[in-house]
């Protein structure tokens, strides 16, 4: 199985960075040394990614391989490698649910099965109104507060199946609803609050 | 200098040497699949691993460098187990399909598979399937068949240096391709076919036609340009199957360009397979004798000084040498080889050879290119500049047309003023020129294509005496010609003679009547049409434009059909092999014009290719070393004038079409049409255009 990695039909006719953008992309290539500003293709293809939706048509990489003066195969190459580029178009939010081993043991298969039946969608699907995809993702290195769900940039933790559809619908509604632990836990603290070093008190609250 | 043991034999390599490079020198066979010798070392298919000693694992030979008092091993358990490893997986998603596939017979997997194969799979699972990507007119993909070497990627970055190649995606997913269903527009890309060392990527021409054990080999040289690459020509009965390079490091190391490769099934089109006459308006077959006697009639009683000859781009040594001395029989001084009508001096043999050598591109520091588009003129010495460019520290300068070459330069200007302006030493780059140790100018045909070539010349002269170009042990003066024939030509001295007519001129006066009888040697690119009412003998092997004008066609051999010697342009006489028999009744050149020289009662004296050799040596020594240089003393040359500033052109406007050969050519129609096409309507398309 090996899906083409560009759809034709969806290709934009043409791309170029907004002056804001464009502003941002110049101030990432100037971190690094002249002559070198290929170590720049990657955060532009974030940048690109963002500005158009959250997926990378190949006129975005190709205007990034012209900014950087690259081969524009090089550029592709990094760009299918990489899953986090999206090479075909996605909804608006993308529910990333990771499904290895410790958010597996926590559960995380009841997590897709929500998602699904909530949006009426398989893995690796967008809604047909194009305001969700689903995908199962390798490890988010969030363990330990497993289950894990990547939606957008943020992380929701500990979630269960309710604390799912709740998230679904606030997304639905227009809301974004809060990240982080969904049981209220703060960070990676033990579940119930802390069991040692009880006497010390935080002052982050 | 590190001193190791390979299987228990002591070897002292130089530094930097690969454990791989060393087992060859001791004749040791390692097996690989992505190490090529001419490429970056990538190290990723691990057929090479070899034991050594102190090291925890298996290492690859081909990146690892040999150490001081290393001890390797490269014919233990071990290795051998390692190896079948690696075959193992190889072989997991590599197709069974060798009896359907090309490479089969010279295919580098299948021969190792021989050596280190099991016997059975032990992977039940699905092979994975790869979609065929489109690669051009000249290479054909079967994906599947792709081990994922990256030799061809390499290839296309470093040699070709048009980084059009790539691997998309990852793991089991990998996947070779183009930017996106691109042809690859490089000259050299046939070489990837050569490179690849399985059955991934092939030659799209000779797909299907046959199997390497059935073809006869025949080792000769490419006339398709002035570079002389070796190739071996392999045939099946009468019939030329394809084109491979053979390895010469002097010349083309192991590349050949696009049309030395592929333009071959020009080779069946369009043949003269037998003697025409014109008669009643209308060229008529004809025998042999009715032909030299048609000849016969009309040259007797004509005077020499109405007679001329002008040899084309693919004509032999050993004919021009017959022609020029038939020609001297008949009293004729009007013989010229120089079909383009340059205008050169040819007194020192220094003012038109490639002087520095091909290979000796590699010592220059500074390259100033003067009216040649090296790419398609020679596609090898232009991948050479590449090479020293990768090599690091070269610059390089162009005069003349700005076109993509394969590297970067800087574009002086488009005329010879940029040239005065670097004697006066007004232009920055003639600080460049007085820094380099070993400056080089490479002046192409098309700067001698004008009415002031001599001059153009003799600016450069001056140039190659004020910058240092010449030095001791060092002559940076290259001329880079297209013909195959130029060198050849010059060097025998197929030339006006005093009070000749150059082929200017001959034309001119057939136009005018003042010629009656012209010689047409495979000259193909002359304005044939403005010959008036000469009588034309047209000697070639194609039904190309001077045929199309002839009176009478004797039909010629091919180069593939003969065995005759050709000077590349740095002088070097290299001997092209009859690999199949020139078609019907044609005849190889030099015996047509030592036949015809008979009938017109000036019977020239040789009758064997050993006697017009030894004639040929005797005219120019140079032909007694075949294959190799001789180097020529450097001397006053050119005609000091005034240089016009209009722009230099390449001569070559399509590369794929240059010769008879080539324009006959299907395969080569294809890639006329894929890469040469799209560009020139770019460049054309102005506001009425859609």
């Amino acid at each position: 199985m090996s899906a083409p990695a560009h759809d034709p039909a969806k290709e934009p006719a043409s791309f170029a960075f907004t002056p804001e953008n464009l502003e941002r992309a110049k101030a990432i290539i100037a971190k690094y040394p002249a002559g070198k500003q290929a170590s720049a293709c990657m955060p532009l293809l974030d940048l690109a990614q963002r500005q158009s939706d959250g997926w990378l048509p190949r006129v975005a990489m190709d205007a990034v391989a012209d900014l950087l003066g690259m081969p524009r195969i090089r550029v592709y190459e990094v760009a299918t490698f990489y899953t986090m580029y999206n090479k075909t178009p996605v909804g608006k939010h993308v529910i990333q649910v990771c499904t290895t081993t410790p958010c597996w043991l926590r559960g995380s298969d009841d997590i897709v099965h929500t998602c699904e039946r909530k949006l009426g969608i398989g893995v690796g699907e967008t809604t047909a109104d194009g305001q969700f995809t689903l995908r199962e993702v390798e490890c988010s290195g969030a363990c330990v507060n497993a289950p894990v769900v990547q939606i957008g940039d943020d992380y929701y933790e500990d979630v269960s199946p309710e604390h799912m559809e709740k998230i679904i619908d606030a997304l639905k509604g227009g809301e974004i609803p809060k990240h982080g632990s969904q049981i209220g836990r703060q960070s990676s603290e033990p579940v119930g609050g802390p069991t040692t070093l009880k006497a010390f008190t935080t002052t982050a609250d | 200098m590190p001193k190791l043991t390979i299987d228990g034999i002591e070897i002292e390599v130089e530094p930097g040497t690969s454990i791989l490079q060393a087992c060859e020198q001791l004749g040791i066979e390692i097996p690989r699949f992505c190490y090529h010798e001419r490429l970056s070392v990538p190290a990723n298919c691990r057929m090479c691993l070899v034991e050594m000693e102190r090291a925890p694992k298996p290492v690859a030979a081909c990146a690892m460098p040999c150490g001081d008092g290393m001890v390797v091993k490269t014919n233990t358990d071990l290795v051998h187990k390692a190896r079948k490893g690696v075959m193992e997986f190889l072989l997991i998603n590599h197709p069974l399909d060798c009896p359907i596939c090309d490479q089969g017979g010279e295919c580098d997997l299948q021969d190792q598979a021989m050596a280190y194969g099991f016997d059975r799979g032990r992977y039940g699972e699905n092979k994975r399937a790869v979609q065929d990507k489109y690669m051009g007119p000249l290479i054909r993909t079967e994906m599947t068949r792709c081990i994922h070497c990256t030799r061809c990627i390499r290839f296309v970055n470093e040699i070709a240096g048009v980084p059009d190649l790539g691997a998309v995606n990852r793991g089991e997913h990998m996947e070779i391709t183009t930017f996106v269903e691109k042809a690859i527009g490089s000259e050299l890309s046939g070489n990837l076919a050569d490179v690849c060392p399985v059955g991934a990527l092939l030659s799209k021409p000779y797909a299907f036609t046959a199997r390497p054990w059935e073809l006869r080999k025949t080792e000769t040289v490419d006339v398709l340009d002035a570079v002389g690459s070796n190739i071996r020509v392999d045939t099946r009965g009468p019939e030329v199957m394809r084109v491979l390079p053979r390895v010469n490091e002097d010349v083309n190391e192991e590349w050949i360009a696009d049309k030395t490769r592929f333009a071959y099934d020009g080779l069946k089109r369009q043949r003269l397979d037998r003697p025409y006459v014109r008669k009643d308006g209308k060229l008529q077959p004809a025998t042999w004798a009715e032909a030299f006697q048609a000849i016969a009639a009309k040259v007797k009683g004509v005077p020499g000084n109405r007679i001329a000859a002008i040899a084309g781009d693919l004509a032999d040594t050993e004919s021009m040498l017959a022609l020029k001395e038939l020609m001297a029989g008949l009293g004729s001084a009007n013989i010229d080889c120089r079909q383009d009508g340059a205008l050169f001096d040819t007194s020192s043999r220094a003012g038109y050879l490639f002087n520095s050598g091909i290979a000796g591109i590699e010592r220059a520091d500074v390259i100033l290119l003067v009216g040649t588009n090296p790419r398609w003129e020679a596609t090898i010495v232009n991948a050479r500049i590449r090479k020293r460019y990768l090599m690091g520290g070269l610059k390089v300068a162009v005069i003349g047309e700005a076109r993509e070459l394969t590297y970067p330069y800087s574009h002086l200007g488009t005329g010879a003023g940029a040239l005065q302006q670097l004697l006066d030493g007004t232009h920055a780059f003639a600080d460049v020129l007085r820094g380099a140790k070993n400056p080089m100018v490479i002046l192409g045909a098309g700067a001698f294509r004008r009415k002031d070539g001599a001059a153009v010349q003799a600016a450069v002269r001056k140039l190659a005496e004020t910058f240092n170009v010449v030095q001791d042990g060092w002559n940076g003066f290259n001329v880079l010609h297209t013909a195959a024939s130029r060198v050849g030509g010059l060097d025998i001295g197929f030339l006006p003679g005093e009070g000749g007519r150059g082929t200017a001129g001959i034309v001119e006066g057939a136009g005018k009547g003042e010629i009656d009888v012209v010689y047409l040697l495979g000259a193909d690119e002359i304005d044939t049409a403005a010959l008036g009412n000469a009588f034309v003998v047209y000697q070639g092997h194609h039904g190309d434009k001077g045929a199309h004008r002839a009176d009478v066609i004797l039909p010629g051999a091919a180069y593939t059909e003969k065995n005759a010697l050709y000077v590349n342009t740095e002088g070097r006489p290299q001997q092209a092999r009859l690999a199949t028999f020139p078609p019907g009744e044609a005849r190889e050149d030099w015996k047509i014009l030592r036949a015809l020289s008979e009938q017109l009662g000036h019977k020239l004296p040789y009758d064997s290719l050993t006697q017009i050799r030894r004639r040929l040596a005797e005219v120019n020594p140079v032909f007694a070393a075949v294959g190799m240089l001789t180097p020529a003393p450097w001397g006053p040359f050119g005609a000091e004038g005034l240089v016009d500033n209009s722009p230099f052109f390449s001569p070559v406007a399509n590369y794929y079409m240059t010769d008879p050969i080539s324009r006959a050519s299907v395969t080569m129609a294809r890639c006329a049409e894929t890469f040469v096409k799209p560009a020139e309507s770019a460049q054309e398309r102005t506001g009425t255009h859609g």
